[in-house]
């Protein structure tokens, strides 16, 4: 190394430690990855809510849509729950995971409020929900027509997270091949 | 003295109602068991409050993966397969030692590539001789040497 390199060494190893810690500021520490992301929904047999019967992971396959873990002791579910209802009317189709709940209140708060899904799969003990991997609600999964798990959102579906996350992922699906 | 005393017992007793408070007991058919859950539930991370183990987090999640080790615990499971089991739905992200491979390499190398880099500076400081001061190797020509002499017999003869 010649002594004029040497010279500019500790500039830029600074350059370096800058360029990292300025990646850093905009990435967010709480973010984790679903560990189920391209594999397929896990398998399970739930009573479906408001109604007898049970549900597989057979009744989701087909199209793709969005699975939507919620609760009604979850408070940002009611924030997200409109939105919901938007999306529903635009003809998405949204799955329910009515995740730890109480079913006759799940009911009163769909009576309510109204109801986006197509059906709700009544996880009481959130069986489901630990295989999901779920640790919160409210968490939305994008399935593909395989009933294969493509992305998981955690928190609220609005909007801006609509346009710019989910809705470009939903449209691939459904026009392309669905391979990532 | 025993007004001191009493407060003090009258703390103990707060505190121990408090710890009993936070965070379930569950019963154990052997000591082993017992001790395998305290080690896993502390190497074990709360997805949802992600600076805590579930040993020390209260949240409904910590609360929900507890119970499990438990059952498993129970149910003669291993180390491994509850960690596995563990894993496979939350990422490796739940565990605070994380298996070596893929994702988790940098995390695992890091200290000791970075441990390398500080032994390579600092033996490259230690062998190269010091730039400023007179060096060894450097001596006086005749010339330096004869009015080198010529001063200190000077200064001999002054003091």
């Amino acid at each position: 190394m010649g002594p004029r390199l040497k010279l500019f060494l500790p500039l830029i190893l600074f350059a370096m430690l800058a360029v990292t810690l300025f990646r850093g500021l905009s990435l967010d520490p709480g973010e984790m990855p679903s560990a189920l992301i391209d594999q397929p929904l896990p398998a399970f047999s739930l009573p479906r809510l408001g109604q007898s019967g049970l549900l597989s992971e057979a009744d989701v396959i087909g199209q793709p849509a969005l699975l939507n873990v919620w609760a009604t002791w979850c408070i940002s579910c009611r924030v997200e729950h409109p939105y919901l209802q938007q999306l529903a009317a635009q003809g998405i189709p949204i799955f329910g995971l009515n995740y730890k709940d109480d079913d006759q209140a799940a009911q009163r708060w769909l009576d309510e409020l109204g109801n986006p899904y197509r059906f709700n799969i009544a996880d009481r003990e959130g069986t489901l929900g630990l295989d999901l991997g779920v640790y919160g609600a409210p968490e939305t999964y994008l399935l593909d027509a395989g009933g294969v798990v493509r992305y998981r959102h955690v928190g609220v579906v609005d909007d801006k997270v609509w346009q710019t996350i989910l809705a470009p992922k939903y449209m691939a699906l459904n026009t392309g091949s669905g391979a990532p | 003295m025993t007004v001191l005393r009493a407060l003090l017992v009258a703390c103990a007793m707060l505190l121990a109602g408090r710890a009993l408070a936070l965070i379930e007991t569950y019963e154990f058919s052997s000591p082993e068991l017992e001790a395998r859950y305290q080690q896993l539930s502390e190497e074990l991370r709360c997805p949802k409050c992600q600076n805590q183990n579930i040993a020390d987090s209260n949240a409904p999640i910590a609360q929900d993966l507890r119970k499990l080790l438990h059952h498993q615990l129970e149910l003669g499971a291993t180390d491994e397969e509850i960690l596995d089991y563990m894993v496979v739905r939350y990422g490796e992200f739940v565990r605070y030692r994380p298996r070596f491979g893929g994702t988790t390499v940098v995390l695992w190398l890091a200290p000791v590539l970075l441990l390398l880099v500080g032994i390579l500076v600092l033996t490259r400081m230690l062998r190269s001789p010091p730039k400023t001061g007179l060096s060894g190797t450097e001596s006086l020509s005749a010339q330096e040497q004869v009015r080198l002499r010529s001063l200190l017999d000077k200064a001999g003869r002054d003091s």
